[in-house]
Parts: C-alpha cells; sequence; structure tokens
C-alpha cells in the first residue's frame, strides 16, 4: 500500500507523543480486585492535598458497548499558559485487579488538557481522574461506568 | 348483543352520529366514535409537529394492552409513565370504561376490545395524516420516532424493505432508529439509501474513530418558522441488540454532544428545537432537566402512551405510544425564538372509525399478498387473553416459555423481555403472522445449554439493574427478562446484585447456586448461538397443542415496588 499523507493512524500517534506525552501504564492480570481504598492510596501518591471536585470533566459512556476497550475522553479547564497549567492528569478504577489506569505529564507546550484513550473494564465500578495543577492545587471527577451482559433491550 | 362498536361502524357507514335513542342504543350512542371528532384539534401557532414511534412494523390493526405493571424506581417513582390501572386513570381524569380508557390501559381489557375493537392500520394513520397535512399544508411536519422497520412476519422477509415503502407513501420526514439495526450496518446503509427523508442519528458515530456515520440534525421551515430536528438513536443497541451486526458503529446517550448539537442549531439560527428521540421516557426526562435550550422532546422506544406532554422546566415531552395505536399531534406557538403556548392530543386510532386511506391500503395489501398464505395459516386457538407488555412475564411470554420448555426439553426458559408483540383476545385464532409479531428478530435461535444456579441469578440481577438502576441513564433497554418453569422474588428497591432472590423451579424446589440447570432461550446476543429459530419451535408446538389457554401465572413476586406502577 502506498500513502501519501499521514494517516489517522499516524495522526493519533502524534497526538499520543506531541500533544499529550501519554505514559499510559499497562496492566497485569493479578488475583487479587482493587478497592475503592487501593484506588485512594493510588491517587494520594500524586502530591499533598485532597483534590477538589471540578475543573476535570471525564467524558465515557454510562453503560460500556465493549468492557474490554472502553472510550475515555478527560478535559482540564486550564490556559495551559507558563503561569497556569495542569502538570499531569492521572486516572484510577477501583474495580480493576490493579487500580493505576493511565498517567499523563503535561507542559504549556501541549496547549490544551485534553487526552484520549481506551482503558479495559472487569466489571461495573467508578473511574476517577484528578489533575495536578502548577499551582499546586488538585481537582477530581468520579464517573461509574456499567459493564454489563446486556440482551432484552426493548 | 349491539355493541358500541356496531355504532362505531354504522356512524362511518351513515356519516353521522346515530340519534338519540333508548337504553343501549343511547349509552352507545353517545360513545360513538367518528373521524371527525379524532381529528377535532383546536389548531394553534405556527408549527404542527405529527408524531408516530415504535410501530414495530404493524401495517394492520391490532389489539395491543397496555401494561398492568410499569414501575418507576427513583426520581421516576409514581410519575407517568409510571402509572397504570387506576391510578393511571385517575391522574389523567379518564372515565372507567370510556373509548381513552381501552386505548390506554390494561383495565378490563377484553371485554372493551370486544366493544371498541382494533387499533391502528397504517392506512388509517395516513388518512388522519392526509387530513391534518389539508388543514395544515405549509406548517406539518411527520417525524418517526423509529422501531419501524421490525416487528412482523413480511419486515422480517422483506428485511425493513415494506416498511420504507410505507414511510415514503405517508411522507415522513425524518426518523431515528433502534431496531433497525438489527439488519445489520450494510442494509441499514441500503434501505438508508432509499428513504424519500433523513435518517438522524446523531450519536451513531465510528467505533474505532468516533467519526460520525449519519447526520443528526436537520432544519425545516414550517409557517415560518425554523425548526431543527435532531435524531437520537437508542443509544445503547450494541449492548441490548447484537453488536456483531453493528461491529464498526458506537453508540451512547452522549448529552455533551446533544447539547453541543442544540447550540449548533441555535447559533444556526433554529427557532424550535426538537430532539425526536429513541432514548426511553425516563432518560429523556432527565436529559431535558440537564440540557438546556431543547424546546420539544418527542420521546420513544418505551412504548408509553400518555395522553397529556409532561413538562420540564421549558421543555415539553410527548409520549405517543406504539404499534401505530395512536398518533401524537403537537402544535406550538413560536415567538421570539421560543415556544410560548403549545396544545397537544394524543390521537387513538380506533380502526372501525376511520375511512382508511386507498393509496396507503393499497401498498400493504400489495406487501402482503406474496405471503398471504403464510400470514394466515392457523397454528391454534387461544382460550385466554395473550399479550406482552410490562415489566415481567405476560402471557405471550409464557407460551413462548412453555413452547421452549417442551420442545427444547429443558428444565427451565429465558424469554427476552421486549416491549413490542400484539395482543390476541380469548377464542382468537393464533395464526402465523400472530406468532411473528412476538418473535420476528434477525438473531432468533432457540438455544439449550447448562447454567449453573449461581449464573441463572447472576443474569437476573444483570437484567434487573438495567431495568431497576434508580439513574434512568443507566438503564439499559428492554424489561425484565422472561421466565418458563421457574419462580423468583425481587425486590426492585435493593441495589445490583441484592434484588434477586427465592429462586425455586415450578415444582417448589429451591434452585442451589452450585448446581446445573438445562436451560432454553431465544434472542442471544452473543455472536455463534445455535440452535432453530424461536418461531419454528413455537409453531410446531402450538400445532401440536392444537387450543391454548395460558393463565396469569405471577411467577414474579415483586417488592419494594411503587404501587402506582402495579395493577391487576
Amino acid at each position: 500500500m502506498i500513502t501519501t499523507g499521514p494517516t489517522r493512524r499516524d495522526v493519533l500517534s502524534l497526538a499520543l507523543s506531541g500533544s499529550a506525552v501519554a505514559i499510559a501504564a499497562c496492566l497485569f492480570p493479578s488475583r487479587a480486585w482493587a478497592t475503592p481504598a487501593d484506588a485512594k492510596a493510588a491517587l494520594e501518591k500524586l502530591g499533598p492535598g485532597t483534590p477538589q471536585p471540578g475543573k476535570i470533566t471525564i467524558n465515557a459512556p454510562e453503560i460500556a458497548e465493549n468492557g474490554n476497550t472502553v472510550p475515555i475522553v478527560l478535559d482540564v479547564d486550564s490556559p495551559m499558559t507558563q503561569q497556569s497549567y495542569v502538570k499531569t492528569i492521572m486516572m484510577v478504577a477501583d474495580g480493576n485487579p490493579l487500580p493505576g489506569v493511565a498517567r499523563f505529564d503535561l507542559s504549556p507546550v501541549n496547549a490544551r488538557a485534553h487526552v484520549e484513550f481506551r482503558i479495559r473494564l472487569a466489571q461495573t465500578q467508578n473511574i476517577t481522574a484528578v489533575a495536578l495543577m502548577s499551582d499546586g492545587s488538585m481537582w477530581t471527577a468520579t464517573k461509574n461506568v456499567k459493564v454489563t451482559i446486556g440482551g432484552c433491550g426493548g | 348483543m349491539v355493541t358500541r362498536r356496531d355504532f362505531v361502524q354504522a356512524a362511518i357507514a351513515t356519516g353521522v352520529l346515530i340519534g338519540a335513542g333508548t337504553g343501549l342504543a343511547r349509552a352507545a350512542a353517545t360513545q360513538a366514535i367518528t373521524q371527525a371528532d379524532l381529528l377535532r384539534f383546536e389548531p394553534l401557532g405556527q408549527v404542527t409537529l405529527l408524531h408516530f414511534t415504535d410501530l414495530h412494523a404493524q401495517l394492520q390493526p391490532i389489539y395491543f394492552r397496555e401494561p398492568s405493571v410499569n414501575i418507576g424506581v427513583g426520581p421516576d417513582a409514581g410519575l407517568p409513565p409510571h402509572l397504570t390501572g387506576d391510578q393511571f386513570l385517575k391522574a389523567f381524569k379518564i372515565a372507567p370504561e370510556s373509548r381513552e380508557a381501552y386505548a390506554l390501559s390494561s383495565l378490563d381489557f377484553i371485554a372493551l376490545a370486544k366493544e371498541y375493537g382494533r387499533l391502528g392500520g397504517l392506512d388509517r394513520m395516513a388518512t388522519l395524516i392526509k387530513a391534518i397535512r389539508a388543514e395544515r399544508p405549509t406548517q406539518t411536519l411527520l417525524l418517526d420516532g423509529g422501531d419501524t422497520w421490525q416487528g412482523s412476519y413480511t419486515s422480517l422477509k422483506e428485511r425493513g424493505a415494506d416498511m420504507v415503502a410505507a414511510q415514503n407513501l405517508l411522507g415522513v420526514d425524518a426518523m431515528t432508529a433502534h431496531w433497525e439495526f438489527t439488519y445489520g450496518q450494510d442494509r441499514v446503509k441500503e434501505l438508508k439509501a432509499k428513504l424519500n427523508f433523513p435518517f438522524l442519528c446523531g450519536n451513531v458515530k465510528d467505533a474505532t474513530w468516533g467519526e460520525r456515520i449519519f447526520e443528526g440534525t436537520k432544519v425545516f421551515e414550517r409557517g415560518g418558522v425554523q425548526v431543527a430536528v435532531i435524531g437520537q438513536a437508542f443509544p445503547y443497541t450494541p449492548i441490548a441488540n447484537p453488536r456483531y451486526l453493528i461491529l464498526d458503529w458506537s453508540f451512547g446517550i452522549e448529552e455533551d454532544r446533544v447539547r453541543a448539537e442544540v447550540q449548533a442549531a441555535r447559533k444556526a439560527g433554529a427557532d424550535v428545537v426538537v430532539l425526536l428521540s429513541h432514548n426511553g421516557f425516563d432518560v429523556d426526562r432527565k436529559l431535558a432537566a440537564r440540557v438546556e435550550d431543547i424546546d420539544v422532546i418527542l420521546t420513544g422506544h418505551t412504548h408509553d402512551a400518555i395522553p397529556q406532554s409532561v413538562i420540564v422546566g421549558k421543555t415539553i415531552l410527548t409520549a405517543p405510544g406504539s404499534h401505530g395505536k395512536f398518533l401524537g399531534r403537537l402544535d406550538l406557538d413560536v415567538k421570539g425564538k421560543r415556544v410560548v403556548e403549545h396544545r397537544f392530543r394524543l390521537i387513538p386510532i380506533f380502526t372501525d372509525a376511520i375511512a382508511p386511506d386507498p393509496q396507503m391500503g393499497a401498498l400493504i395489501a400489495s406487501l402482503r399478498a406474496p405471503y398471504k398464505a403464510d400470514l394466515d395459516r392457523v397454528l391454534a386457538r387461544t382460550d385466554s387473553l395473550l399479550y406482552r407488555r410490562g415489566n415481567f412475564n405476560g402471557t405471550f411470554d409464557d407460551l413462548i416459555c412453555d413452547a421452549l420448555l417442551k420442545e427444547r426439553d429443558a428444565q427451565i426458559a429465558l424469554s427476552p423481555g421486549f416491549r413490542w408483540g400484539s395482543s390476541l383476545l380469548p377464542g382468537q385464532e393464533i395464526r402465523l403472522e400472530d406468532l411473528y409479531n412476538q418473535t420476528a428478530i434477525t438473531y432468533p435461535a432457540a438455544y439449550r445449554s447448562t447454567i449453573s444456579g449461581a449464573q441463572l441469578k447472576s443474569i437476573f440481577e444483570d437484567v434487573a439493574d438495567n431495568l431497576f438502576n434508580p439513574d434512568p441513564y443507566y438503564q439499559q433497554g428492554g424489561d425484565m427478562v422472561r421466565v418458563g418453569g421457574m419462580s423468583y422474588a425481587i425486590d426492585v428497591a435493593k441495589s445490583v446484585g441484592q434484588r434477586i432472590s427465592e429462586m425455586r423451579l415450578a415444582d417448589g424446589t429451591a434452585i442451589d447456586s452450585a448446581k446445573n440447570y438445562v436451560v432454553a432461550g431465544w434472542a442471544s446476543v452473543n455472536q455463534g448461538t445455535e440452535g432453530p429459530p424461536v418461531y419454528d419451535v413455537v409453531t410446531k408446538y402450538l400445532q401440536a397443542q392444537k387450543v391454548v389457554s395460558v393463565p396469569d401465572r405471577q411467577a414474579v413476586r415483586v417488592h419494594g415496588a411503587d404501587a402506582r406502577g402495579v395493577s391487576s
């Protein structure tokens, strides 16, 4: 196949590597399930203080069409200037074998604090995102994503 | 005996109301229904929205019993549509035994059905639509809320093409969709190309890249007003129905996208924004409270027939029932980009009171002609009411479960919680067409497998949470899976994993979580499910039975429910 320009796949890779500097952790299956406490502990490593609700939005389906690949979009309300920007976005899931899902380190070069990725969810659970800002403040949001066997509909 | 139905017919034949007589005749005459009466409406403002939804491919008049069990949970408890029986009549000030009581509730269904006759028939609906268009030629918009291409023998054989021909002749201005997708993504594209109008499904996107597959919004000018119609397909199609049929497409409620689409329409100059939705009523009630600036939501999916508009903030919601029983008419007076006044009527389509439209009648006859022998083939007779509609088993579901238990030699039968399917009165023949009205799907394999008691419980818990989750955005679709050969108790107010208890086989033995049971069912969403088509299984059963009688079995003991949604 001859390609004459960037494909969508190229653009996506660029977006991942350039715009967001993604360091998404790949998880290994484990026998134990994470608990909400494990998830909270994972987030506490991000920095001191308690995250406040706000500034970060999670765009994810209420019910996953396929738990093996659930699309997630995170946006943080920030001007992304040298004076005020998002340093890190982290996401945890409290019902997967390991709570850590992804960590994104950002800088003003990113221009927008916007990341998109897909995750695997083993069961219905809460996903929580936290943004650490350049002024040290932390902001959080949580969404419940249901994983169901489906059928029977309508 | 002279029934009120005879008077309905007499009134059409003579074109006038039968004059006052005595006794029964007078009582009947006051109940006589005329076409003019059904069309009576004092027009208002610049725009008339005509809306039907969830036709389920019913070209012919039918009986359809509304639910006696439609439980609301969380914020929706006790609100329409979660009112049944006397509570429903009281809330909408409807007299018992009146024609509205018959069309809208399950009370005295058998007796009233014999008096008032069938409802629907697309040739009758066409007559009403033509009459309203003649009265409001430049103001009328006809919107179809989806679930139009599926639900009958002919639609299954024609893979939806019969319904597309009917929609085009009816002059539909736009539609959205759900069961349409069960013909597969290629067939949807083929049929869409044959439509004379847009297929609005803004919430369908490429599963890999997120690009939009269909238009989301179409702007119409009616009565000098710019009307933006935003189409919302059923958000959980790939979960409630087989994902393998639409593997490249992804859905979802996408509240943020709906909000953006509303804002974009306003920016582009829309005076009125209408959401043509297949979300289901409770989802739309929540959406209306969260997304600003939608004037009207034409709801669908949950088959609710609500005789008045429901207002949430500044948004008007209407619900015109299913199976072609009703046509919703909503007139809007628009001033300064706002609806300042509205008038709604849910018009019941009393078959015998309306002259069929000759053109639509001819089309329907031609669509049915090739299949006439099959459609009319009598399989058995029923001595009891057969229906499906409500949160739990209806008697038609029980009949299908009986057939599965017998023909597939199983201990337990499972049948999907679909909301569609016409009713049959005691004494009626069960024709092949009637059976397909309950089973006409593209994934009909009647499987037989071994399932443990623990797995059964987890299936019931999962489905129950998809129905009784207090947050409507987490409700995935249909009613509770129907059961045969067993019973259980459900506490709808509990949370997931806690609702189901007392699972027992028909003989009273407790179902053991560690033991395996032979289970037969149909409509699995999994690819590669094996077994004969369910309509063949039930055909065989009915032909052997010759006459069936199915009592209401009460296989489910319900706790924690709001009593306003439960009646006998």
